[in-house]
């Protein structure tokens, strides 16, 4: 096999630049299998994060010919064959070094979020049926890859907006926790008011990118969107949940952390 | 002296995977000041790459279930090495703990009436793994996130602890550690610590386990006095991909074969039903047509071999191969295409699909998939109390893959996220509770010993002229890959502990490159005196332990030996020890089990 082209990002938050680094190719490589190359070899101390190499721990996420990716799932035989490989860091967090940026933002937007708060546990259990968890399922695949939060427009160039956004990830977890059929907490003029919902304007560039395709903007985004407007305008579905369902906390209530 | 970054914690856990955060959250919830300390971030600990499920005999599916069976099946699993007593504790604390989850917001698959669904798996005689779909340790370990998120809990991410610290008396007082991303070192001054750092693979060259398997808290734990325990024994998971040639050694879940998928050689023979040893006979179906009967009623035909443990399918893997029979890399062939629907394969196994279609370009509802035996899991490691997880060492307490004892020779899948719950759990009272006796506030830390640590990870960075770690890793995985594989013989084992030697004193001429901060290069340079240290003890059991059973196989000594049955292999070093220093191994005999639970042993299966 014939020779692979590698345009590496190298620097840290004052500056960098490219490094070019030329490998034999292997057959059925992904790039972070590349990357692992060049650190055996050529340059030990490029900084690189990574965990699983199976698509499961989602730590590995960079730009890779400025498109975010997955480094451990993308096959370079999938990228335009005898073309440089670009591959750079997410450019929505503040740069460590080489591809490994600072993705502690995600992590504090995390713990503004109520927890979960269910009823007592009947003796034999909770009981919830299977299509009912199903929902909340599809947002607990997330990887936590931050790459829908990298690709957001609200905040890719925009670090001004990062103190009153929560961002993709986290309007996923908002959604599953409003979905969830235990759940009794009310997060939703929290999520309008603290998470900045209303900032997102459904371009959908987040759905596009995650790579446990989670129909982020049209399962949790949108509904969520709705939620939040029917409990400010909609007396008749205010009424219904008071009757129909079971009673959720407050937007006060919930915003404290249960003991 | 520079100043150093400084904290004091009345308990600090070193690892952030299903059982550090389970022992955090324990701590944090009896009002102590907890640390939790990760190499990585958090939730991306190994505990995410479970797949199947989290063994409990909660009895949802089949009503027979019971802890008595769980602890029967987990002791005949472990070849009867367990301890009694946290096989005991497993089986009977793990329902309480799935069920803990579900209330911290858990979403695991339901059965038709709304309880949690329970999954088939090798050596549980019930459907007995809770799961979500096939990727449950993400589930536990987001749970376990969120929860320890909501307690507020200190963490210290992508933190690695290099030594642990003790006092005259041989009690520990903290640990010493550098932040990835600066390089900058941090002590810890705590009244208790909990090890929760997860196994060793990535010491081979076929491996499940991520760069983070390097054996940190063994290791450390070794040089601080406490002692390892039956360490030969490592688990070779049976399916790991094996093509292409970069992935080799990514996991394929035992719920491919739980829910229907079988084994076939080259020839297209189902070849399990010729390796069922003589243990597994009574309770094992001997022709397809039972072990097919046997998915849909439990009760209709005894289990299909696919379903014995996972040492006896390693090995049988392996004899196929060598004997001839193997895919054209190398493996076998792993079936689900022709015996379940693509939609109920796409349902039930979604990460499976999705790995084989990216990573190999396999649609695994079409077409077998190329499966071999890959390093995954060490049921040997810190000897602990079962009751609390402590050591030998006072203050120090272990608790999952780190800690040694449950899993006897042999681990059953799906006891492995119950372990973590249970004994994580357990490891976090006992550690709160040494902490709120022991008098005083923090321990004093002695700051000679502390920069004597430092310059020594420091060291690599001093030499110009010197070897590249990850040349010496690769050469560590290739020989212990070789020499201490999944079938061992005494002239390899001896070869490899003189190599062994050899690969020591190459440490010491390690030289790294660039800057402190985020150096992979110099990660690894640190990494590596602990990889050596498990390594070192996988090598000195596997020699002493002169049988086979279950995860040690020796080719010289094919048969289990009833004597050496009742035998654990200690290794130890004097406290203050270090990976150059001598280990020192020896037989002792296992505690001896009540009447009451030996007499669940000889139950006859139903």
């Amino acid at each position: 096999m014939s020779d692979v082209v590698m345009h590496v990002w190298r620097g840290d938050s004052n500056g960098g630049d490219f490094e070019e680094y030329t490998l034999p190719a292997q057959e059925g490589e992904v790039v972070l299998d590349v990357i692992h190359r060049i650190q055996a070899t050529e340059a030990p101390d490029l900084a690189c994060r990574w965990n699983c190499k199976a698509g499961k721990c989602g730590s590995c996420s960079a730009e890779i010919n400025g498109k975010p990716r997955l480094l451990c799932m993308t096959r370079m035989d999938q990228l335009p064959e005898g073309e440089p490989v670009t591959v750079t860091p997410m450019r929505a967090f503040p740069i460590i070094r080489d591809l490994v940026s600072d993705v502690s933002y995600n992590y504090e937007m995390a713990r503004k979020v109520p927890a979960f708060l269910p009823p007592p546990r009947p003796e034999d259990g909770y009981r919830m049926s299977q299509i009912d968890v199903e929902r909340g399922q599809e947002f607990r695949k997330c990887i936590e890859c931050f790459m829908c939060q990298n690709v957001c427009h609200v905040i890719r160039d925009h670090e001004e907006n990062k103190g009153k956004f929560a961002g993709p990830r986290l309007f996923i977890r908002y959604a599953e926790l409003e979905m969830h059929p235990l759940d009794t907490n009310d997060r939703r003029d929290l999520v309008r008011d603290k998470a900045g919902l209303g900032m997102c304007n459904i371009t959908k560039c987040c759905t596009e990118v995650c790579p446990e395709h989670i129909k982020i903007t049209d399962n949790a985004i949108i509904p969520l969107k709705e939620r939040v407007v029917d409990a400010d305008f909609d007396p008749v579905a205010w009424l219904g949940r008071k009757i129909l369902r079971r009673t959720k906390r407050t937007p006060q209530e919930a915003s404290v952390q249960p003991e | 002296m520079t100043t150093l970054e400084h904290h004091d914690y009345d308990v600090i856990i070193i690892g952030a995977g299903g059982a550090g955060m389970r022992a955090a959250i324990e701590a944090k919830e009896r009002g102590l000041r907890v640390a939790l300390i990760c190499k990585s971030l958090l939730g991306k600990a190994h505990t995410v790459m479970a797949e199947g499920g989290v063994a409990a005999a909660m009895g949802n599916v089949y009503e027979e279930d019971n802890w008595k069976v769980h602890f029967r099946d987990t002791m005949r699993g472990g070849k009867m090495l367990n301890h009694w007593r946290m096989a005991q504790l497993h089986a009977q604390e793990s329902p309480d703990r799935v069920q803990e989850l579900e209330k911290w917001g858990a979403l695991f698959d339901r059965t038709k009436d709304g309880k949690i669904l329970q999954r088939d798996f090798g050596g549980h005689r019930y459907a007995r793994l809770a799961h979500v779909g096939d990727r449950t340790g993400l589930e536990l370990i987001r749970t376990l996130q969120q929860k320890a998120v909501s307690l507020d809990i200190d963490v210290f991410m992508e933190c690695k602890v290099v030594r642990l610290l003790t006092g005259d008396d041989g009690s520990v007082t903290g640990a010493v550690a550098y932040w990835r991303p600066t390089g900058e070192f941090v002590t810890f001054a705590a009244k208790a610590v909990v090890l929760a750092t997860g196994g060793v693979g990535k010491s081979w060259k076929f491996t499940s386990n991520s760069w983070e398997g390097t054996g940190d808290g063994h290791a450390v734990a070794l040089w601080a006095g406490a002692e390892l325990i039956d360490m030969e024994c490592v688990q070779f998971h049976p399916t790991g991909m094996v093509w292409p040639l970069s992935v080799r050694g990514i996991l394929v879940t035992e719920g491919v074969r739980g829910d229907g998928g079988v084994l076939k050689n080259s020839e297209g023979e189902r070849f399990m039903f010729n390796y069922i040893a003589d243990m597994f006979k009574a309770e094992t179906a001997d022709s397809e047509a039972e072990a097919d009967r046997w998915y849909d009623d439990h009760t209709a035909g005894r289990r299909p071999p696919e379903l014995l443990p996972r040492d006896e399918v390693a090995r049988s893997i392996n004899s196929e191969v060598k004997a001839g029979r193997g895919s054209p890399h190398g493996g076998v062939f792993l079936d689900i295409a022709s015996r379940r629907s693509a939609e109920v394969i796409r349902r039930r196994l979604p990460s499976m699909y999705h790995q084989f279609m990216e990573l190999a370009g396999v649609d695994i509802t079409q077409e077998a998939m190329e499966v071999g035996p890959t390093c995954h899991y060490i049921m040997g490691g810190v000897r602990v109390e079962p009751d609390n997880g402590a050591t030998s060492v006072p203050g120090l307490f272990a608790a999952g893959e780190v800690s040694g004892g449950m899993h006897g020779s042999n681990r059953l899948g799906g006891n492995s996220l119950s372990d973590l719950l249970v004994f994580g759990r357990r490891a976090g009272m006992g550690a709160a509770d040494f902490a709120e006796g022991r008098a005083g506030d923090v321990p004093k830390l002695e700051e000679s010993l502390i920069r004597h640590y430092i310059d020594e990870a420091l060291e690599p960075f001093t030499r110009d002229e010197g070897e590249n770690p990850y040349d010496l890793q690769h050469d560590l995985q290739e020989m212990m890959q070789t020499n201490v594989g999944i079938i061992r013989t005494g002239p390899e084992l001896d070869e490899a502990l003189e190599k062994l030697e050899v690969l020591k004193e190459r440490v010491n001429n390690i030289s790294v490159k660039g800057g402190r901060a985020y150096n992979p290069g110099w990660n690894l340079a640190t990494d590596l005196p602990a990889m050596l240290t498990v390594s070192t003890c996988v090598a000195l059991g596997a020699r002493e332990r002169k049988e086979s059973r279950g995860g040690q196989t020796r080719e010289d000594f094919p048969k289990a030996d009833p004597e050496l049955g009742k035998i654990n292999f200690v290794s130890r070093q004097p406290a203050g020890g270090g990976f150059n220093e001598e280990i020192k191994i020896s037989p002792e005999p296992l505690p001896e089990m009540p009447d009451e639970l030996k007499a669940l042993l000889e139950e006859a299966p139903k």
